[in-house]
Parts: structure tokens; C-alpha cells; sequence
């Protein structure tokens, strides 16, 4: 674990083993850890097996626009994927419309830089499609800024 | 790694660009960001609520930054993790086009997530309370540092003195193009009319260039 850049993803260190021998040792009951007190059930670097995605590459921006894919449009000659319930969660939330990173975070109750991680295997297994955000340096003239003008005033 | 990894600019660069119908071939469609932000308690949360379809959300992110000053109303997952929440809102401009609107978390202190909200940002509400004007003057300098257009909305809560709007301004020190609004946050009308001033602020900045 040494080397690795500081700002890479808190998930790791936040939950590593070197935390998870604290004080709940056996035979001494004064320091067992009950319920919320013991922290989650599933370690969240066991969900991500320790992975971390560093969260400025911009790629899953946290408006960046997450679709399941149709199975009809993946590659047959990849493996089947294993999925665990929680990438399901994922492509059950934007099967029938996209969602951004920050909504599949909320729906799934899971810390955006999990989601980031579960988001980089179902798109590795080509199981999603993501739209990044415009980057605004890009924006064409007025057009589109006109048009969410027009947008809000109709609200 | 084969997938087609779609982008805000790929395959837009026909006549219309992303607006035209090359936008909605994206898979995901356009998404864009706002910002709300300004001190606790001033109103940001109620802002992102009355103007957004859906009620607002929240998302995490953890952060293991040793030594990090904690916000009070944040909480603490171990030691050395802190949990920051974001409340966030979303409006379908029409069907290819969101905008999302983020809440602004912590106290003015996790520069870090500010940071990354801001980063592709069309700009941010910065919400004033008249009592406690001071709270937002470091929201103010992150936008003006970082060139981020931005406007003051001065939230008018029942019961507090209304100030002008130029008192405020010359309070803040604002650039005298910053536009400086009056408005109650829990009204939607009010809300999209912030939102509306600063696109067109958005708009006029990137006419002069």
C-alpha cells in the first residue's frame, strides 16, 4: 500500500484490515462492538476487494450519465460477468433511463467512490454506457445556454 | 475496454453541435451542473428542494484526509474518515438535457469537494443571509478566484430586515457585473429566477470572453 499517491481513494484506507483487529477482541466483552457501532456488515473494501479508482479522473464525473446496456449489444465473445447485488442494483436503477454517478450513489445508499469502483467493472464487462459532462470549456456559443434558460423560465 | 466510451464532445461537432440532434444520440444525454452554495444554514438544501422534480437527494463521499478540521454536522466514520454529504436536486430541461443543482457541503471547508463539484460547473448560487453576511464571503472568493460566474441571492427570511440589494453588493465587494438578487428560497418561482439570472450572467461572460 505504500507508494500510493495521497489522493487516491479513500475507501481502502478508510476500512483496512490494519483497523479491522481494534479493540472488539475476543474474551473481553467490555469492548465488543454492537450494531452501528461495529460499522457496516460488508467492509466496503471488501465490496471493491481493496480496489480503489482515483476520483479525478473525470471519467465518472459525478454527472456523468450511466445507461445499462442491452445484452443484444455486448460483445458475445466476452466472459459472462460476475456480477455481486450490487452491480445489479446498478443496471436495475439505469435500465430504462440514464442516471447520473451522484443518483446511483443515492439510490444504492453506497459512497460515490464505491459506486465509482462497482461503475469500472460493469464498464470493463462493457455492461453500461457513459456520457461525460459537457466540458464547459467546449460549449458551443449560446445555443445551449439559451436553451436552459428557455428550460428554467418554463418550470 | 472496448466499449464506446461516449463523450459530452464526441461525434457534436456537426452543425448544432451538442444542442442540435447530435445531442440526443448521446446515450446519456447533456448534464449539466449548478452550484448552490453560501453558510450553514442559509438556505441551500430548501433552494435545491423548491426548484428541483425531484425531492432532494444525497450522496456520499468518504474522505480519510488525517488531521481534516470536522464540520460539525458531519459525520465521523472512524478516526480518520469523515463522511461529507452532498444534497443535490434534478430538472429535466427536456428529455436529453439535466441540470443537476449541488449543495455545497461542510462549512466552507472541504475546498477538496468543492473542487471537483465546481470543476465543468455553469456557475453557482451563492446564498446570503443579511444577519450573518460574512458567512458567504468565502464562497465568494472561491468563485471569484477560480473564475466561476456566480450570483449573490440574498435570501429573505420572515422577519428579517430587507436590505437592498446595493447594500449588499457594497458589503461583499462584488464586481459591480455580479448580480445581486432578493429572494425567498422556499419559493420555486424565486428559485428559478435566481437560476435564470445566472445563466444569462453565465451567458454575458462568455460573450465578453
Amino acid at each position: 500500500m505504500s507508494g500510493r499517491a495521497p489522493e487516491d481513494d479513500p475507501v481502502e484506507s478508510a476500512d483496512a484490515p490494519s483497523e479491522a483487529t481494534g479493540p472488539a477482541v475476543p474474551g473481553q466483552p467490555a469492548d465488543r462492538w454492537y450494531d452501528d457501532e461495529a460499522g457496516p456488515m460488508v467492509r466496503l473494501f471488501s465490496l471493491t476487494r481493496g480496489r480503489t479508482r482515483p476520483a479525478g479522473d473525470g471519467y465518472f464525473d459525478l454527472i456523468s450519465m450511466v445507461s445499462a446496456r442491452s445484452a443484444a449489444d455486448r460483445d458475445p465473445l466476452l466472459p459472462e460477468p460476475v456480477l455481486d447485488p450490487e452491480h445489479q442494483a446498478i443496471l436495475d436503477l439505469c435500465a430504462d433511463e440514464p442516471l447520473s454517478v451522484a443518483e446511483l450513489g443515492s439510490y444504492t445508499d453506497l459512497p460515490v467512490s464505491v459506486v465509482r469502483v462497482l461503475l469500472g467493472d460493469l464498464d470493463d464487462a462493457e455492461l453500461i454506457d457513459v456520457t461525460r459532462p459537457v466540458p464547459l470549456a467546449e460549449l458551443p456559443d449560446e445555443h445551449l445556454l439559451r436553451e436552459v434558460i428557455n428550460g428554467l423560465r418554463a418550470l | 475496454m472496448a466499449s464506446a466510451h461516449s463523450d459530452g464532445t464526441a461525434g457534436t461537432a456537426g452543425p448544432g453541435g451538442p444542442t442540435g440532434e447530435a445531442g440526443n444520440r448521446l446515450p446519456g444525454g447533456i448534464s449539466l451542473k449548478i452550484l448552490v452554495a453560501g453558510g450553514f444554514g442559509v438556505g441551500k438544501t430548501t433552494m435545491v428542494g423548491s426548484v428541483s422534480e425531484i425531492r432532494p437527494l444525497r450522496t456520499e463521499e468518504r474522505l480519510s484526509e488525517a488531521g481534516r478540521p470536522l464540520d460539525d454536522l458531519v459525520g465521523v466514520e472512524g478516526k480518520d474518515t469523515t463522511t461529507v454529504a452532498m444534497d443535490f436536486g434534478r430538472i429535466d430541461l427536456r428529455p436529453g438535457l439535466a441540470l443537476y443543482l449541488f449543495g455545497t457541503p461542510g462549512q466552507d471547508r472541504f475546498w477538496f469537494v468543492w473542487d471537483e463539484l465546481a470543476r465543468g460547473s455553469l456557475g453557482a448560487v451563492v446564498l446570503a443571509d443579511t444577519r450573518r453576511l460574512a458567512d458567504c464571503f468565502p464562497s465568494v472568493d472561491f468563485f471569484e478566484q477560480r473564475g466561476i460566474p456566480f450570483v449573490i441571492a440574498v435570501n429573505c427570511f420572515e422577519g428579517t430586515e430587507v436590505f437592498a440589494a446595493e447594500d449588499v453588493r457594497s458589503a461583499l465587494d462584488l464586481d459591480p457585473e455580479v448580480p445581486v438578487l432578493l429572494c425567498d428560497a422556499r419559493r420555486r418561482e424565486d428559485s428559478r429566477d435566481v437560476l435564470v439570472r445566472l445563466v444569462e450572467h453565465a451567458a454575458a461572460r462568455r460573450r465578453v470572453g
